[in-house]
């Protein structure tokens, strides 16, 4: 699976430089992010590979690299009972990446969890909103600076 | 999102409001369309779920879900501690069925940190995971039937899970926050009295499991008040991220416990119950045989559980017995290292993922080599199972929404986490 999964990515996109990281059994691809979309369209209609569950966006921020955020998508194909990982990287200065919510419905609340968390803008996503904090909430608290304790006033109480 | 706004209510129901027109008559009225706040106290969401609805009359326009009134910041908090001291915090993600979740981060720390627990640790895991299986989905069933005016089934149900809380008790020594497992092992042995009395309780078990069934399945109210309601294709269930019951519920024989076997799931001899209507009944069909399914395993995994050690000797990684701590110094040395300073396990990344009674809790933790996570993500089942409410609800009344929240059985703990 590893193999034709390698072979048929470097065939379809030649221009595309592909980093493969092996590690517990796991495969991860690590490449630039404008070509998400694209690669994530193939790894769920070509055939033989079919990864037609998605079943995670999320992201880590490294705080301290020079492209701070990485997008991680974790994919899962049932024909083959095989799981993906991708990686793409995401600079702070330019803080977006594609959304793949098109691609997987799976994705749309994904995304807005990852939106809300680290403030990472997703393009073209249907609906961006806020997933867990209230809309008015200025920071975004998976992101390293926010403090464990949160931010005193941040969060106003209901009146009485 | 459909804001509870002047603008988003419709002008005839303003005018109806001010009272400037008294000319509406009933008919008119059921025309106009109203926005529901549904939720979040709200019995039938199931903890602190709210719906927005948008209503032509009775009959459901549009939704949208809003989350986080649960929301304790647990990935944040895992940052900020050390893996064993998550563990108590795995218990309040799907708070129905604790071990599982404690079984599934305990996996996931296990592969990141290169160490596999004894095989008799493993078959307790599996047999707790199991009984949580059985818990979830018998509150599943019930609060399903009293949601749609069934009361019975709901204390029936309870008074078998009271019975199985009563085993978490005498194995984990708590009925509800469990932390039973530790990386490496479980926190104590089972014996086999207690292996004893489970077998007792299973016989009996499916006795009452068929009474259950009786009660329903010969219910016409129920019945109907489910039968292609909320139906979901195949390919828009894959598509939605659906997993567990709700996934198998839309003809898709999909289960972690088989497609990437975890712990000794593949020495199991179990079905893998799946209907094809992809509406509310046949979710509920399908939690009604997983639970034949689970007492099925439970058996199995009481026929063949070895003896032996249930915690791995890896002193680097594994909390040595109290007993040793108090009478040997390397073992005082290695205990006071992993409490203060963690098991620092190498630099990676991992994604583990099981069979949760919801479907498939996932972990995903990035390791810098230092005694806490540098970040862990958790793929909750539920979070990707309100996301199809949305989709399920569109065109249905609003006493169906009710019905439809209830089958796809979602726990706000993990949703919000």
């Amino acid at each position: 699976m590893k193999e034709l999964l390698k072979e048929k990515l470097e065939k379809q996109f030649t221009t595309v430089q592909f980093e493969v990281i092996e590690q517990f059994d796991e495969l991860t691809l690590k490449f630039d992010k404008s070509a998400i979309v694209n690669v994530c369209a193939f790894l769920k209609d070509e055939d033989g590979l079919k990864f037609n569950l998605c079943e995670d966006v999320t992201a880590i921020d490294w705080a301290t690299r020079k492209n701070r955020f990485t997008i991680v998508y974790h994919i899962f194909s049932m024909e083959n009972k095989f799981r993906l990982c991708l990686k793409v990287d995401v600079d702070e200065s330019e803080c977006s990446v594609e959304s793949v919510s098109s691609i997987w419905k799976a994705a749309n609340w994904a995304e807005r969890e990852a939106y809300d968390m680290y403030g990472i803008t997703f393009l073209n996503h249907p609906d961006l909103r806020r997933m867990y904090m209230p809309e008015d909430f200025e920071y975004h608290p998976l992101r390293k600076e926010f403090p464990l304790m949160g931010i005193p006033g941040t969060l106003p109480l209901p009146k009485k | 999102m459909q804001k509870l706004t002047k603008d988003d209510v419709h002008p005839k129901i303003v005018q109806a409001l001010l009272g400037a027109d008294s000319h509406i008559t009933i008919d008119d009225a059921l025309e106009n369309e109203m926005i529901l706040n549904m939720g979040p106290q709200h019995p039938a969401t199931h903890g602190v779920l709210r719906l927005l609805l948008r209503l032509d009359g009775e009959t459901v326009i549009a939704c949208v879900p809003e989350l986080g009134y649960l929301h304790r910041g647990y990935e944040k908090m895992a940052e900020n501690m050390s893996y064993l001291e998550f563990i108590p915090h795995t218990d309040r993600l799907d708070y129905i069925s604790p071990p599982a979740n404690n079984v599934a981060y305990a996996l996931a720390v296990e592969k990141l940190a290169g160490i596999t627990a004894p095989p008799r640790a493993q078959y307790i895991r599996m047999l707790l995971a199991e009984l949580a299986r059985m818990c979830s989905h018998l509150v599943a069933i019930g609060a399903l039937a009293m949601d749609v005016g069934a009361l019975t089934v709901f204390l029936w149900g309870l008074r078998e899970r009271e019975k199985i809380l009563d085993f978490f008790d005498v194995i984990c020594g708590a009925r509800f926050t469990t932390s039973y497992t530790r990386i490496g092992g479980v926190a104590s042995d089972v014996t086999s009295d207690t292996l004893k009395s489970i077998i007792v309780f299973i016989d009996q078990f499916e006795e009452k499991l068929d009474e259950m069934e009786r009660m329903l399945n010969g219910n016409r109210i129920f019945i109907e008040r489910l039968e292609g309601v909320g139906v979901i294709s195949k390919e828009d269930a894959i598509d939605i991220g659906f997993t567990g019951p709700n996934l198998r519920g839309s003809g898709v024989e999909f289960d972690l416990r088989r497609a990437t076997p975890y712990l000794f799931y593949n020495e199991m001899d179990f079905k893998i119950p799946t209907y094809t209507e992809g509406d509310c009944l046949a979710r509920y069909f399908v939690r009604a045989d997983e639970l034949r399914e689970s007492a099925k395993i439970v058996r199995q995994v009481i026929d063949k559980i070895p003896n032996g050690e249930v915690m791995l000797n890896s002193p680097k990684k594994v909390l040595p017995r109290k007993t040793e701590i108090y009478t040997k110094m390397e073992e005082l040395i290695h205990d006071f290292m992993i409490v203060n300073f963690g098991i620092n396990p190498p630099v990676g990344e991992v994604y583990s993922a099981v069979e949760n009674p919801k479907g498939e809790l996932g972990f995903y933790i990035v390791s810098k080599g230092e005694g806490h996570p540098w970040k862990m993500k958790i793929r909750s089942p539920s979070f990707a199972n309100i996301q199809a409410i949305p989709h399920l609800v569109k065109g249905q009344m609003i006493s169906d929404v009710v019905a439809i929240v209830g089958s796809i059985d979602p726990i706000m703990g993990e949703a919000d986490k």
